[in-house]
C-alpha cells in the first residue's frame, strides 16, 4: 500500500463534485494571482507615497484596490497578505497534521489504558482557551513567525487526533495488519508502513478543514496587532488597518474582508465537499 | 450519579493546576524582568525591589506563593496600571464582559436552534439550503470582519445604532456587539441542530411514532427534541470558548471596557501579570463551565454515567 494509491480514488470522486471543483479552482486562482500579481504591478508593498493617501481604486496609476493611509498600494499589499496568510496556514496545518496523526495513530493502535489516558487528555484540552496561551506566548517571547506556526499548529491537532484514532481502531482489525504482525513487523513499523498510508484520505479531507481554522487564528492574532509585523502584512492586519479608516475609505476594510471571507468559505466548502465524497454513509 | 459527579470534579482539578502551572512557567521563562526597562538603580535597591516582589525566591516557591494568592482571589499587582491590582482590573471589567457574553450566548442558542430546526424540518427545501448557506458563511467569516462591516452599515451609513460603547443608551450600544459576538455561534448551533435533528427524525422510534399517527408537532415535542438537543449540550464548551475569544475582538472594536480589552492592552504593553491573570481567569472559567456542562450531560443522559 503506497501513499499515492491511497489518494487516487479521492481525486477520481472529487472530479465529479461541482462544489469541490469550483472551490478548488477559485483557491488556485487566488493563490496564482497572489504569486504572480506583485511581479506585474509597478508598486512595492512597502513603498509609501504621501502625496496620494487613501486613493479610490482606479486603473490609472495601477492602484487597482486604491491606496492606504500611507499611500501604499492596496492591491500589492492584499496579495502579500494572501500569500502570508496562506503560507502560515499551510505550515501550521502541517504541524497539526504531524502531531495529530502521530498521536491518534499511537493511541488507536496501542489501545487499552494508553488509549484511554491519551484520549482523556485530548478531551481535557478540547475546550481550553489555547488562543489565550498563544497570546501569552507572543507577549512573553519576541513575536516571530516560527512561533506563530508552531502555536497555531499546536492548537489545531486535537480534531485530527480524534479522527485518526477512530480510523486506526477500525484499520487495526483488518487482515493485512494481522498478516504484518504475524510475519514479525514491529509496532512502529506497522504504524508507519501499514496504518498511516491508509489514513491519508481522511487526513487530506481534514486538512482542508484545518487550514481555514489556522487562517482564522493567524488573522485573529494579526488583527489584534500580535501577529505579522509591518511592513509585512496579512489579511487580518489589513482588516485591522481598514477599521481605522473605514469612514473615509471603506474599501480599505471591505476589499481585504471580502478576500479573506472568500478564501475561508472556499476552504470550508471544499472540506465539506471532500468529507461528503469520502463518507460512505452519505451517498446522496 | 454521585460517583460520576465526583469523578468529574476531581478530574477538573489537575487540569486546572496544569493550566496555571503552564501559564506561570511561560511568563517566568520570559527574558528580562519587569523592572529592566526602568533607569539603572544601585544594586542594593534592585535587590530590595526584587525581595519586595519575591523575585529572589526560587521558581517553585514563587509558584506556591502565586497559587496561595489565587486561592484568595489575589492575582498580584499589575505591572503597568500603577494603582491597580490585577484582581481589581478583572473585577471592574467583569460585569460588562459578562453582560455581553451571557446575552450573546442566549441569542446564539435561541436563534441557532430555531434556524436549525426550521432547516431540519424542511430538509432539502429552499429554506434548508438558505439556512445551511448562511450558516456556512457565518462559520467562515470571522468576528473581526463581521463586526467592522456591521458598524459601517448600521452605524456609519444608516446611523441606526451607535458605533461605540460611549455613544449610545445602555440598550442600543449592546445590540451590535452582542449580534456580532453571537453570529458565528448561531451558525455552528444551527448546523449542529439541523444535523442532529435530521438524524433523530430518521430513527426507528420516530418512524414508529409516526406510524401510530402522531402529528409531526407532537413527535418533535415529545420524542425528537430532547435527544436532538444532546449534541448541542456537548458543543457548549467550545461555544463558550468561542464567545470568550470573540469578546476580545468585539470589545476592542466597539471600545467596550471589558476584560478582553484589558487583555489586549496588557498583551501589547507586555503587562505580564495582567495577561497571566486573565489567561488563568479565562481558563478557570472555561474549566468550571465545562464541568457544569459535563454534569448536566450526566443528568440528562443516563448512558454517560456508566462509563
Amino acid at each position: 500500500m503506497n501513499y499515492l494509491a491511497a489518494i487516487k480514488p479521492l481525486i477520481r470522486k472529487s472530479r465529479d463534485n461541482k462544489t469541490i471543483v469550483v472551490c478548488s479552482s477559485i483557491l488556485l486562482l487566488i493563490a496564482a494571482v497572489a504569486l504572480i500579481g506583485p511581479l506585474l504591478s509597478p508598486h512595492h508593498y512597502a513603498s509609501t507615497d504621501f502625496e496620494n493617501p487613501l486613493m479610490l481604486p482606479s486603473a490609472s496609476g495601477w492602484h487597482l484596490f486604491g491606496t492606504d493611509d500611507l499611500g501604499r498600494d492596496l492591491f500589492v499589499r492584499t496579495l502579500l497578505g494572501v500569500k502570508i496568510t496562506l503560507f502560515v496556514a499551510i505550515i501550521a496545518s502541517c504541524v497539526s497534521l504531524g502531531i495529530g496523526v502521530a498521536y491518534g495513530a499511537i493511541a488507536g493502535y496501542v489501545g487499552g489504558t494508553v488509549d484511554a489516558v491519551m484520549m482523556r487528555a485530548v478531551d481535557a484540552l478540547y475546550a481550553m482557551p489555547f488562543i489565550f496561551f498563544v497570546i501569552l506566548l507572543m507577549v512573553v517571547f519576541e513575536r516571530n513567525f516560527l512561533l506563530i506556526f508552531v502555536a497555531i499548529g499546536a492548537i489545531n491537532w486535537l480534531d485530527m487526533a480524534r479522527i485518526v484514532r477512530g480510523q486506526t481502531l477500525s484499520l487495526k482489525q483488518r487482515e493485512f495488519v494481522d498478516a504484518a504482525r504475524l510475519i514479525g513487523v514491529s509496532t512502529p513499523g506497522i504504524i508507519l508502513r501499514h496504518i498511516t498510508p491508509n489514513l491519508l484520505g481522511v487526513v487530506v479531507v481534514y486538512m482542508t478543514l484545518t487550514i481555514p481554522q489556522a487562517i482564522l487564528v493567524e488573522s485573529f492574532l494579526s488583527f489584534l496587532g500580535l501577529g505579522v509585523q509591518e511592513p509585512q502584512t496579512s489579511l487580518g492586519a489589513l482588516v485591522n488597518g481598514g477599521v481605522s479608516n473605514m469612514e473615509g475609505a471603506p474599501w480599505l476594510l471591505l476589499i481585504p474582508s471580502i478576500v479573506l471571507a472568500v478564501i475561508l468559505l472556499c476552504f470550508n466548502f471544499l472540506g465539506d465537499g471532500l468529507r461528503d465524497v469520502t463518507d460512505p454513509k452519505k451517498k446522496t | 450519579m454521585l460517583r460520576y459527579a465526583l469523578l468529574r470534579i476531581f478530574g477538573a482539578i489537575p487540569t486546572l493546576l496544569l493550566v496555571i502551572a503552564l501559564a506561570f512557567l511561560m511568563v517566568h521563562a520570559a527574558p528580562g524582568g519587569p523592572f529592566d526597562a526602568e533607569r539603572v538603580l544601585p544594586p542594593e535597591i534592585e535587590e530590595n525591589i526584587a525581595r519586595a516582589y519575591h523575585l529572589d525566591e526560587s521558581l517553585p516557591q514563587q509558584f506556591i506563593r502565586y497559587l496561595g494568592g489565587l486561592v484568595r482571589g489575589d492575582f498580584g499587582p499589575s505591572y503597568r496600571y500603577r494603582d491597580y491590582s490585577v484582581s481589581e482590573l478583572i473585577g471592574n471589567a467583569l460585569p460588562v464582559s459578562m453582560q455581553l457574553g451571557v446575552l450573546a450566548m442566549l441569542l446564539a442558542i435561541v436563534a441557532g436552534v430555531a434556524a436549525g430546526l426550521t432547516a431540519a424540518l424542511s430538509k432539502n427545501s429552499f429554506i434548508d439550503r438558505l439556512v445551511t448557506g448562511i450558516a456556512m458563511t457565518g462559520i467562515s467569516v470571522p468576528v473581526f470582519v463581521v463586526a467592522p462591516v456591521m458598524v459601517l452599515v448600521f452605524a456609519v451609513y444608516l446611523q441606526w445604532l451607535p458605533a461605540s460603547w460611549t455613544g449610545g443608551t445602555s440598550i442600543s450600544r449592546l445590540i451590535l456587539p452582542v449580534v456580532a459576538l453571537a453570529l458565528p455561534q448561531i451558525a455552528y448551533i444551527a448546523r449542529l441542530t439541523r444535523a442532529s435533528m435530521i438524524g433523530v427524525l430518521s430513527s426507528d422510534y420516530v418512524r414508529t411514532a409516526r406510524s401510530q399517527g402522531l402529528r409531526t408537532i407532537s413527535i418533535i415535542r415529545y420524542h425528537a427534541l430532547k435527544p436532538a438537543m444532546l449534541p448541542l449540550l456537548s458543543y457548549m464548551g467550545p461555544a463558550i470558548a468561542g464567545i470568550l475569544t470573540g469578546s476580545v475582538v468585539v470589545e476592542e472594536i466597539f471600545g467596550i471596557p471589558g476584560i478582553g480589552q484589558f487583555f489586549i492592552r496588557g498583551a501589547l504593553n507586555r503587562d505580564y501579570t495582567l495577561v497571566l491573570g486573565i489567561v488563568i481567569f479565562y481558563a478557570t472559567l472555561l474549566i468550571l463551565l465545562n464541568l457544569v456542562v459535563d454534569l448536566l450531560y450526566g443528568i440528562l443522559d443516563p448512558r454517560i454515567r456508566g462509563r
